[in-house]
């Protein structure tokens, strides 16, 4: 059997472990710059706040029901991931952490539990941490994401799920539309509906050969998922990322180059640390920049380039001076700018670069710096204590946070205070 | 000459210089080396459900918990009568000792000039987590 574990309202629970006096409260939590909202609490799902909504449009509704918002606070919600996961990964040997709020647990071997008794026990383990969570337990990935859902739905007191028999299987597959399947997206959405599919039940009768000629390969196997024989794999090793962007809107709209130079300094001193992070090298940058299409008065522009390094690196100091150069070659005066976003291409581990025969760069240097910077800006709660000159200026890019909560779980200035 | 020169190129390595080894005589603790003691293991045992707070206000003082001082909230242990919890009661939050008295919960503060607080059978009442230690800078 295969676990699925997933926060309730991730982002709204981890701000309302804090208030406890938002528990019946709407919560809304806003995306970078406080544009829209990107997670709902029950409560605001009830008063008809969609998900995706412009924050600026909804201001009276938001305040008349009178909503809790919130900035998105990725220090916070990060750090309870972590100990949902931990926790978790100590009920289970095979654990794979699916994204920030949902995890597969892989049961198959642990076949003398009750997986009911075992479920409410993980569920209570991890209230511990503050995070109310609902499992589902079925023999696939795909019917513990559908026993999972039925367990928000229909068994909310519980929270837990667990598909042990053909009768409960088919009970959940009828209740489930054929748009709650794992995989199946807005266009498939379409195309079985045209065919008169309704739920996930309809799927299940489908003729396999129908199947695969509509749906390929990726349809066969979500039919047997389906049909409760496993063929999507546990992963738990994490691949290193073959690209990393870092991209972002500025808090206001940019047209001094200064100012689009130092965003671009800090975003690319983020991928450069990420880069470093998993080991890995970039032989190739990629900088875009860009203006605000939906105001469409501005005269519009956007370009994106590409540079090849000499030598494939992760000092930011080198990344940062190919980035500068690629920002001379796009940018163009008179434009109101609204992001810029550099993406490191082409990358490989950093035990096997090859220098160039010509290379003027002392990288033994280099990478004994980048590794003293890295460890000094780990050590101070989150702060960038160390950085390079670039990156300092009046800070006109940073992103709009106005409703930002503290970080409680990382910052010891920004621990819970209770007036007793 | 140019074909060695670049399979040397792809070659070379860099040997990083990790530590320093005593090259006269080795040390006799070596085999007995244990890790220094970890405060964060004392404190913090269950460290996925364990908060760090900070206590403004005095009615606990007597329990060792001044004005200022940090204090540690497991929220995996039970609370039971005589712990000192983070308690919410109506929405807010508040620090007391937890006491049953008779048929009732009480909150009692540990400061002869704050009243105990019944919980009434109405109230919204919940215990957040418990205190197991509190952190006092003594500078």
């Amino acid at each position: 059997m295969i676990a699925l574990v997933d926060c309730n309202n991730f982002y709204a629970s981890c701000e309302r472990l804090f208030q406890p006096h938002l528990a019946d409260k709407p919560v809304v939590v806003l995306s970078n710059n406080d544009g829209c909202v990107i997670a709902r609490s029950d409560e605001a799902k009830a008063i008809g706040i969609e998900m995706g909504a412009p924050a600026f449009l909804m201001e009276e509704m938001l305040r008349s029901h009178d909503v809790a918002i919130f900035s998105s606070n990725y220090t916070l919600y990060g750090s309870m991931s972590d100990r949902v996961m931990k926790t978790l990964q100590m009920h289970c040997h095979t654990v794979e952490v699916y994204s920030i709020d949902e995890a597969f647990l892989y049961l198959y071997d642990m076949p003398h539990i009750h997986y009911e008794d075992y479920a409410i026990q993980l569920r209570a383990a991890v209230k511990a941490t503050g995070i109310p969570v609902s499992i589902g337990i079925a023999p696939t990935k795909t019917l513990a994401k559908l026993a999972n859902r039925y367990a928000k739905q229909y068994k909310k007191a519980v929270g837990v799920h667990v598909l042990d028999s053909p009768a409960k299987i088919n009970e959940v597959l009828s209740c489930s539309a054929i748009d709650d399947i794992w995989g199946v997206g807005p266009q498939y959405t379409k195309m079985l509906q045209q065919h008169g599919f309704k739920t996930a039940m309809d799927l299940v009768r489908a003729p396999e050969e129908w199947v695969r000629k509509n749906m390929t390969v990726v349809g066969q196997r979500m039919l047997n998922e389906l049909k409760g024989i496993p063929c999507i794999e546990m992963e738990t090793v994490i691949a290193p990322r073959k690209n990393i962007t870092v991209a972002r809107s500025f808090g206001q709209l940019l047209s001094d180059k200064t100012d689009i130079a130092e965003a671009l300094a800090n975003y690319t001193a983020i991928a450069a640390r990420k880069l470093r992070k998993q080991h890995s090298c970039a032989r190739v940058i990629n900088v875009f920049l860009q203006t605000n299409n939906f105001r469409q008065k501005d005269p519009q522009y956007y370009r994106s380039i590409n540079l090849q390094l000499p030598v494939p690196t992760s000092s930011t100091a080198e990344l940062l001076q190919y980035a500068t150069k690629a920002l001379d070659l796009i940018y163009r005066p008179h434009y109101n700018f609204k992001k810029i976003g550099i993406i490191l291409m082409e990358l490989a581990p950093d035990n096997q670069v090859q220098s160039g025969l010509f290379d003027q760069v002392n990288r033994p240097r280099d990478q004994r710096l980048m590794t003293a910077l890295d460890a000094i800006n780990r050590s101070w709660d989150g702060k960038e204590l160390v950085k390079f000159g670039r990156q300092s200026g009046n800070r006109r890019w940073k992103l709009r946070q106005e409703k930002l909560s503290p970080c409680y779980t990382t910052r010891l200035q920004d621990v819970l205070t209770i007036n007793i | 000459m140019e074909e060695t020169i670049q399979r040397l190129a792809k070659t070379s390595m860099i040997i990083p210089f990790y530590k320093i080894v005593a090259a006269g005589f080795p040390s006799p603790a070596q085999d007995y080396g244990e890790p220094e003691i970890d405060l964060s293991k004392v404190l913090q045992p269950n460290p996925t459900s364990t908060y760090i707070i900070r206590i403004k206000g005095d009615s606990m003082r007597e329990a060792n918990m001044p004005d200022g001082c940090l204090a540690v909230v497991d929220r995996s242990i039970r609370p039971y009568s005589g712990a000192i919890v983070v308690a919410v009661l109506n929405g807010e939050f508040t620090v007391k000792r937890l006491v049953k008295a008779g048929r009732n919960w009480v909150l009692h503060p540990e400061n002869p000039f704050y009243k105990p607080i019944l919980i009434s059978e109405d109230a919204d009442f919940q215990v957040w987590g418990v205190i197991t230690h509190t952190i006092v800078d003594q500078k």
